[in-house]
Order: structure tokens, then C-alpha cells, then sequence
């Protein structure tokens, strides 16, 4: 049987002032797979998912979601549940814990539509789940960062999307929290959507994510997590992630496939 | 008791009863209060208080363009003005979107150039009084075409900030997130121009009432000080907007009475509020000193 894939890349290279973040990456996450980023810092995880969430545009080649094909621009855009690294928020602003978790329904509501009782009631049901009934009203200032993730989480469980990227969704969250956002995670792949997780934690790659992709700018491996975790492939990736050329040549990839195309 | 009574009223109330100026002053004020200072919480939410100040500054060319070309007319400085701050923010928010610079980096970049050629064609076909006129305005000198300027600006603001209060405040609070559901019609730097608009035109209806940088702060002191009273935004936006007009209505009635400028009165009560605020509201410095109690969760 063949799955649909949910998001395919095709020669993605993104760069930043001409150094390349991601290299040359082609391969597909399959609808309802779970899979888990690694790789060195700097190896361009981050990047990946913010060029499939269409935060970055890419130098070259496409992210496509779905089977939406790369130039349909009048086809809806695929809804995506993207949670960004914890750092791009801004924790001091006056915000209840319940109206960042509403800020879910924007897909729904947009800017001017009302938010409707079943939106309420999936919010208050999503605070919940994430084990924060009784935080309604505090301010996300006073939230200690593993509750901070957890109202993300319920962001996310408003959402409802098909497609979820997180990024570093356990960094700075203690073993009680991870676990519990962990069980979310799981849930969401056991009801069949599809999850990209940037991770750090390779027991926990092992001991609960089916897939794995091991980046370091280039793709080193991407497939069954058994077979991308190993020895060699993680030596490989660290020595490929640790070159920087500041006069580094131009990539010819690209040139040299329009000469054999 | 008919003593204080009388002494309430000719202090209090017969200054607005009597002058038609006052009248006008008063109610120039009381809507530049409900429409700007509610802006000026937003500018400290983002972390651009002192755009502000840039602005007043970046309209300065379109003023100058609007008295050469017609003289000493309300209509023409302001539409001016409106044109040259908006263009001002229109680039700076170009430059934002396309190069790596970030918001406050192109505006400031932007406002100077237009600073240096405002300067240059006040001095090239004007005097310094007119200057001086053009960037201290008084409240006192409000005639009715001002007065339907400013109202009209903040009805104008007040609608347009309540239909956009939904996109602005997910914008400041989480950018990224906004960019990764909104529909392209509806990404951050539609509502960040939107917003940039809105202080445009308060600031241009507000430098005839009390003068170009008095009127930055009418906008930013009350909004300043209404951070430090209270943890929800809502909160912060009416409290605000009252201290504004609290210090519009004592500013005008204290340079009544002392006979001071009233730009600079009403800004000193501004002031005088943001120093109480600092020392009694509850972000400020004495109760820290109260609250020696905690409870037990």
C-alpha cells in the first residue's frame, strides 16, 4: 500500500546570505507518519520546517503540501500547525492564558469572525488536555516555560490541523511535562495527522518515533528510525555540519543537472 | 459653602463657560485622548516608543510642501503631513519586508532623510517662526476647521483600531504564528502598516492642538504610565485614554489660570501623572515596599 505523501520536498535549498541552511533535499513525509528532525545545531532543522510552514522562501526547489502541485496559487492554502521555538514570543505582553489558546481559532475566526460556543468549548477542552484548567486567566508572563509549552500545545489541539511541525517542543520543559506533551504527540499519530518534530533527545527518537531524518545542511539519512540512528551516520553528520567555508565555491548542482537534463 | 461653590465654578468650569477658545481647546483635547493614547500602549507593547517621536519629525517635509504651497492652511500642512508620514512608514515598512533590516532600524533610517529635506525647504522658503509655529501649535488657537480635523481623525482611528485590534494584537504578542495561519491578504505587515497609519494621522491632527511633539506625548506618557496600573491590555488602553484626558482638562484650566503655554501644561500634568503612577501603581516602586505578605500558592 501506498500512503499519499503529506509533504514533499523536491531540491530544497535554502540559504542565508549565499551559505546554504539546507542543501539539496528531496524526499516525502507520508500522511499520518511521525517523524523526528535531528541533526548537529546549525544543521539546518529549524529551517526545513520553517520553509514547509512557508516562513522562509526557498533558493531553489519547492516544499509542497498535500497534493496541492508547486504553482497552484489559487488553491487554498494547506492548514499547517506550526509551534516555533519558544524564544519568538514575546512572554511580556498582557495575555490571558485563555486568549492564547483562542488565538487557535484564527483559521476559523480570522480577524473579525466571532468565536463561536463549540470554539469555546474546544478551548477550555484543549486547556484541559494539557492539564491547565484553573490557569484561564493568569497572564503567559507569569507561566514558567514548561507551562508556556503546554498552552502552545493546547494552541496547537485548537488547531486542529493535519499537518503539525514542532520545533524543539521539549527544550527547556522538565521530565513530568515532556512526558505528558509527548503523550499528546503520540495521540495526534494515532489519530492518523501528520507530525515533523525537531528533536535533540536521541533515547527518545529511539524508544518512541517510527521515523527519523538526520540533517546536517545536506540530507544524511532519512527513513525507519533503526536504520538512520546509527554510529556512522551520526559521526558522518557531525563532520559535515562542523565545515563552514566562509569562500566556499558556488554549488554547480543545479547547472550540472541542466546539462545532463 | 456658596463660597466654594462659587470658588469651584470660576476655577473648575466658568474658564470652558465663558471662552469659546476653551470650549474648543477642551474638546480638541478630549478626542486626541480617547484615539491617540490607546495607540501609544501599542508602540510600548512593541517596543517602539520612540517611533513616535521619529514620525513627528518624518512629517515634517509634507508640512513645508503644504505652506509653500498654500500658505499658512490647516487643510493643506495636514494633508501634507498625512502624505509625508505615510509615505515615510510605507518605505520603512518596504525595507522591513525585503532586506534584513528590522522595523525600527529602516524607520529610523527613512525619517531622517525626510528630517534633513523638511529642514531644508522650512529654510529655504520660510522663516524660523513659521518652524517654531509648525512644531509648537497651541491649543488655545484651535478654530473649527481644527476642531473638525481632529474629531473626524479620531473617529476615523478609533473605529479603525477597534477592526483591527484583533490582527494588531496577535501580531505583537506572536508574529510568527500569525505568519504561519493568516491568509497571504492577511500577514503581519498589512496590520503593522495599518497601525503605522493610525499614529500618522493622530500625529498630524495633533500637532495644530498642542504642537508636533507635544502631541507625542499626549500619546506615549498616559500610555506609559496605564502599563504600570494593570496586567490586562484592555485595562491598559482605558486607563490610558482617561489619564490623557485628565491631563488635557487640568493642563488646560492650570495654563488658564497661571497663563503657561497649554502644549507643555498638559504635557507636565501627563507627567506629573506618569511620577505618581511610578511610585503608587501597583508595577511601580512603593508597593514593593507594602507587600511584605505572600500567600501559600
Amino acid at each position: 500500500m501506498v500512503t499519499p505523501a503529506a509533504v514533499t520536498l523536491h531540491n530544497l535549498t535554502v540559504s542565508y546570505r549565499r551559505h546554504p541552511a539546507l542543501h539539496h533535499l528531496s524526499g516525502s513525509f507520508q500522511a499520518g507518519s511521525l517523524t523526528a528532525v535531528i541533526g548537529p545545531n546549525g544543521s539546518g532543522k529549524s529551517t526545513l520546517l520553517k520553509s514547509i510552514a512557508r516562513l522562509v522562501p526557498p533558493d531553489k526547489g519547492t516544499a509542497a503540501i498535500g497534493q496541492t502541485k508547486a504553482l497552484q496559487i489559487s488553491v487554498p492554502r494547506p492548514r499547517i500547525g506550526y509551534l516555533a521555538q519558544v524564544t519568538e514570543l514575546d512572554k511580556t505582553f498582557p495575555m490571558k492564558v485563555w486568549d492564547c489558546v483562542a488565538l487557535g481559532c484564527w483559521a476559523g475566526a480570522g480577524a473579525w469572525g466571532a468565536v463561536t460556543v463549540a470554539m469555546r468549548d474546544g478551548i477550555d477542552g484543549a486547556l484541559h488536555a494539557v492539564g491547565l484548567q484553573g490557569f484561564e486567566d493568569r497572564n503567559i508572563g507569569s507561566l514558567s516555560s514548561g507551562q508556556l509549552q503546554r498552552v502552545l500545545f493546547a494552541r496547537l489541539l485548537v488547531q486542529d490541523t493535519q499537518l503539525i511541525l514542532l520545533d524543539e517542543p521539549f527544550s527547556a520543559v522538565d521530565s513530568a511535562t515532556s512526558a505528558a506533551l509527548l503523550a499528546l504527540i503520540l495521540q495526534w499519530h494515532h489519530q492518523g495527522r501528520t507530525v515533523v518534530a525537531v528533536l535533540h533527545d536521541d533515547a527518545l527518537v529511539r524508544s518512541h518515533f517510527p521515523d527519523s531524518m538526520l540533517l546536517a545542511r545536506e540530507l544524511v539519512a532519512w527513513g525507519a528510525t533503526a536504520d538512520v540512528l546509527t554510529t556512522a551516520n551520526l559521526a558522518r553528520a557531525r563532520s559535515m555540519a562542523e565545515a563552514w567555508d566562509e569562500s566556499a565555491a558556488v554549488c554547480d548542482v543545479d547547472a550540472l543537472a541542466t546539462v545532463l537534463a | 459653602m456658596s463660597d466654594l461653590v462659587a470658588w469651584g465654578w470660576a476655577t473648575l468650569f466658568a474658564p470652558f463657560a465663558d471662552f469659546a477658545f476653551m470650549r474648543r481647546a477642551l474638546v480638541a483635547t478630549l478626542a486626541l485622548a480617547l484615539s491617540a493614547a490607546p495607540l501609544g500602549v501599542f508602540l510600548t507593547l512593541r517596543r517602539m516608543s520612540l517611533l513616535g517621536d521619529a514620525l513627528s519629525h518624518a512629517v515634517l517635509p509634507g508640512v513645508a510642501i503644504g505652506f509653500m504651497v498654500s500658505g499658512m492652511s490647516l487643510t493643506a500642512m495636514a494633508f501634507g503631513g498625512v502624505l509625508a508620514g505615510m509615505l515615510v512608514a510605507g518605505m520603512a515598512g518596504l525595507v522591513t519586508r525585503f532586506t534584513a533590516l528590522k522595523e525600527d532600524a529602516s524607520l529610523a533610517a527613512v525619517y531622517l532623510v525626510a528630517l534633513a529635506l523638511g529642514v531644508t525647504l522650512i529654510s529655504g522658503h520660510g522663516t524660523q517662526l513659521d518652524l517654531l509655529h509648525i512644531l509648537f501649535g497651541s491649543a488655545l488657537g484651535v478654530d473649527t476647521s481644527g476642531l473638525l480635523l481632529v474629531a473626524g481623525v479620531a473617529s476615523i482611528s478609533l473605529v479603525a483600531l477597534a477592526a483591527m485590534y484583533r490582527g494588531l494584537v496577535l501580531e505583537s504578542f506572536d508574529p510568527v504564528y500569525l505568519a504561519s495561519v493568516a491568509s497571504p491578504g492577511q500577514r503581519g505587515w498589512v496590520w503593522q502598516q495599518g497601525f503605522l497609519m493610525l499614529v500618522v494621522i493622530n500625529l498630524v491632527a495633533g500637532f495644530q492642538t498642542l504642537g508636533t511633539l507635544m502631541a507625542v506625548g499626549l500619546m506615549m506618557l498616559p500610555a506609559v504610565s496605564a502599563r504600570l496600573w494593570h496586567d490586562r491590555l484592555g485595562a491598559q488602553l482605558i486607563n490610558a485614554s482617561l489619564q490623557a484626558a485628565l491631563s488635557g482638562a487640568v493642563g488646560l484650566l492650570l495654563s488658564y489660570h497661571m497663563d503657561t503655554p497649554s502644549g507643555p501644561t498638559i504635557i507636565g500634568c501627563a507627567g506629573a501623572l506618569y511620577f505618581a503612577s511610578l511610585l503608587f501603581a501597583p508595577g511601580g516602586w512603593l508597593p514593593r515596599w507594602w507587600t511584605t505578605t505572600h500567600r501559600v500558592a
